[in-house]
């Protein structure tokens, strides 16, 4: 009877180790993401799933696959099943929420997963084996810094933002924080949820209030291509310099036409996910060590460097 | 009273029957504007007024469609996803168009976007009515519908109207006629032809009595089905038009496009005097209710003692303390 069973066993673990030699053979790298809901996560999904192509292409042992989810709770189902249907070598990860996603990415990391965690972090940063993010102080202080310089350090300035989170924060404090020794003024600063329309109020509202403006920073882009349409409307001749930040294209295309009111550009490139799963193959397949963490900065884009950020086949 | 009464048929509008309800909405626009005046005289400048009353007309248009199914004892969940759909159809018509018919895209698309509206309204009042579901889970259902195909249309992204139509499009939105901006003119349009349909037509009395009471409305005959099923068309039809006039404003639709339109088209009907649990329908009551909703935004923003923080929660609080001087000044 034991016998038996162990020869049941024995056949049952042969296949299993067949099976799993023939998976082997490809190295898979499962990346995971958000759902496309507006343009920053739109351009994530559309450089996630170049990024696959290229590097299914360019490698032939290695095999990408993007999953999207529309919720922190799919999200956290997605990569259980990909975890539960084949062996995955490394896991790119842009969590939905920090709290909820810790635990089930901690159980892939001890199967001995690679992880790659983009943007936000986890709760417990000992799981990442690799953490690649955007600079989010660097957006509002770079923006902040070219105002300074571009008004002479002085003149009146209004700022929209985004939705209460730490990226909003985060921005807004850095802007504040460089201009605090200047003599820019913020005359007022609201919420427009990072919406288009929102802003577009908004922006009307602070024109009806204020006789003389300066300068506007919108911190993201959406919120900008309202901020203009309403500057435009207005027909008003005071307002010297509208930014944004993000690097949404009709924006970057403003930067190389030399748009006069929107010369320059923060990234916070949605583009980060590429250069994730770009490094994270390179630890994969070509024992080129990448543990760490990378703080993609937030450089100024101009007309000289914007190329490089511009990418006009993507939705955002 | 009598005599008070007995004096009015001499006017056209006797069934107009004034009372508190169809003035509190315009008592609490005149104390909203004094109140502004006082917090900032730059609030009464035809500019800022122009601005924000051209703003409510989208929420206005939609919020008279609303008023016709709020009172036959509807409700309409999906009007902004509705409205960000129709947008993005209306712009890749168009679009496809542009390159052989030139700027005659601009009235086809417009036509699109009606017959798009009336049959997302007629889907919404079938499954209400012939489907017997309950209006808030049928509408729901569509609203996550509309908002997933807007979003599956655009890659998440921006769809952009055609540069050669933006310039010939942007009056719609911009323009003025004889000084009035254009949308404020269509959405008083839409106003004056749903009064006439709800206070002069039979259609409007049955709309009203299957929402006060289904049962007495059934036995004198009326068909509920007919009757709310197409207070959802009107309603379709009504946030087609203010998608025609949303178009030009940014240029674009979004997923985020309409995001949230649907609590304020039903804060401005119940503002305006209409009651969520249906029966009579007060159309210019709605509008008003419109242009109070956006005027407490502009306020937040013009006045300087309000914390960024704090605004929606002031908004609520003023909104609240309005319906509350309606109530007790009955």
């Amino acid at each position: 009877m034991l016998g038996k069973k162990w020869i049941v066993a024995a056949a049952l673990g042969s296949l299993l180790t067949a099976g799993h030699a023939l998976a082997a053979d490809k190295k898979v790298i499962a990346v995971s993401i958000p759902a496309a809901d507006h343009g920053w996560t739109a351009g994530v999904v559309y450089h996630a799933q170049t990024a696959a192509k290229e590097i299914n292409a360019a490698f032939p042992d290695v095999n990408v696959i993007v999953k999207t989810s529309p919720s922190a709770s799919e999200q956290v189902s997605a990569i259980e099943d990909l975890s539960a249907s084949s062996k995955i070598d490394a896991l790119v990860i842009l969590p939905y929420s920090s709290e909820e996603l810790t635990e089930p990415v901690k159980a892939i990391k001890d199967k001995g997963t690679f992880v790659t965690v983009v943007d936000r972090g986890l709760t417990d940063p000992t799981i990442q084996s690799l953490y690649v993010a955007g600079d989010n102080i660097a957006v509002g202080k770079n923006t902040a810094k070219y105002m300074i310089d571009k008004l002479g350090g002085k003149g009146d300035v209004v700022v929209l933002r985004g939705i209460p989170t730490v990226i909003d924060d985060e921005r807004i404090k850095g802007f504040q924080d460089a201009i605090k020794d200047t003599s820019i003024k913020v005359l007022d600063i609201q919420y427009a949820h990072w919406n288009s329309d929102e802003a577009f109020k908004l922006m009307q509202d602070y024109l009806a209030k204020y006789p003389h403006i300066d300068a506007v920073w919108a911190n993201d882009d959406d919120m900008l291509l309202g901020v203009l349409e309403a500057v435009k409307e207005s027909g008003r001749k005071d307002i010297k310099l509208a930014l944004g930040g993000n690097g949404m294209k009709d924006i970057v295309k403003k930067v190389i036409d030399g748009d006069a009111m929107t010369p320059v550009e923060t990234p916070y490139p949605p583009s980060m996910i590429k250069t994730a799963i770009y490094m994270t193959v390179a630890n994969l397949v070509g024992q080129a060590p990448v543990r760490g963490t990378v703080k993609l900065d937030a450089p100024l884009i101009t007309q000289a460097n914007a190329k490089e950020y511009y990418f006009p086949d993507s939705p955002f | 009273m009598t005599v008070i009464t007995g004096s009015t048929p001499v006017k056209p509008g006797r069934e107009w029957n004034i009372g508190w309800t169809d003035i509190g909405p315009f008592l609490a626009l005149l104390a909203l504007l004094l109140i502004g005046f006082m917090v900032n005289p730059d609030f009464l400048s035809t500019t800022n007024l122009g601005n924000v009353i051209t703003r409510s007309a989208f929420i206005a248009i939609i919020a008279v469609g609303a008023t016709f199914v709020i009172s036959s004892g509807g409700l309409d969940l999906s009007v902004g996803s509705m409205a960000a759909f129709i947008t993005g159809i209306t712009i890749m018509f168009m679009n496809t168009l542009a390159p052989g018919f030139g700027t005659w895209a601009i009235p086809a698309g417009m036509v699109v976007a009606i017959a798009a509206g009336l049959l997302c309204g007629l889907l919404n009042g079938l499954i209400v009515t012939i489907g017997k579901i309950e209006p808030f889970i049928a509408t729901l259902g569509t609203m996550g519908i509309f908002r997933a195909l807007i979003t599956y249309m655009t890659d998440g992204g921006t769809i952009p109207i055609d540069r050669s139509l933006r310039e010939a499009y942007r009056p719609v939105y911009f323009g003025s006629f004889v000084g009035i901006p254009i949308p404020i003119l269509i959405s008083i349009v839409v106003a004056a032809v749903a009064s006439l349909i709800l206070y002069k037509m039979k259609y409007g009395r049955r709309c009203a009595a299957v929402g006060a009471n289904e049962d007495v409305a059934r036995y004198s005959g009326i068909s509920i089905v007919r009757t709310r099923t197409i207070a959802y068309v009107i309603q379709g039809v009504c946030v087609a038009i203010a998608a025609i006039c949303y178009i030009p404003r940014l240029g674009a639709a979004t997923p985020t496009t309409g995001l949230l339109w649907e609590l304020q088209v039903i804060t401005s009907v119940v503002i305006g005097g209409t009651a969520l649990r249906g029966g009579k329908g007060h159309i210019w009551g709605t509008m008003a209710g419109a242009v109070i909703l956006e005027l407490i935004a502009n306020l937040m923003v013009l006045s300087n003692f309000v914390s960024e923080y704090l605004v929606s929660g002031v908004q609520g609080v003023i909104i609240i303390i309005a319906m509350l001087i309606q109530r007790f000044s009955k």
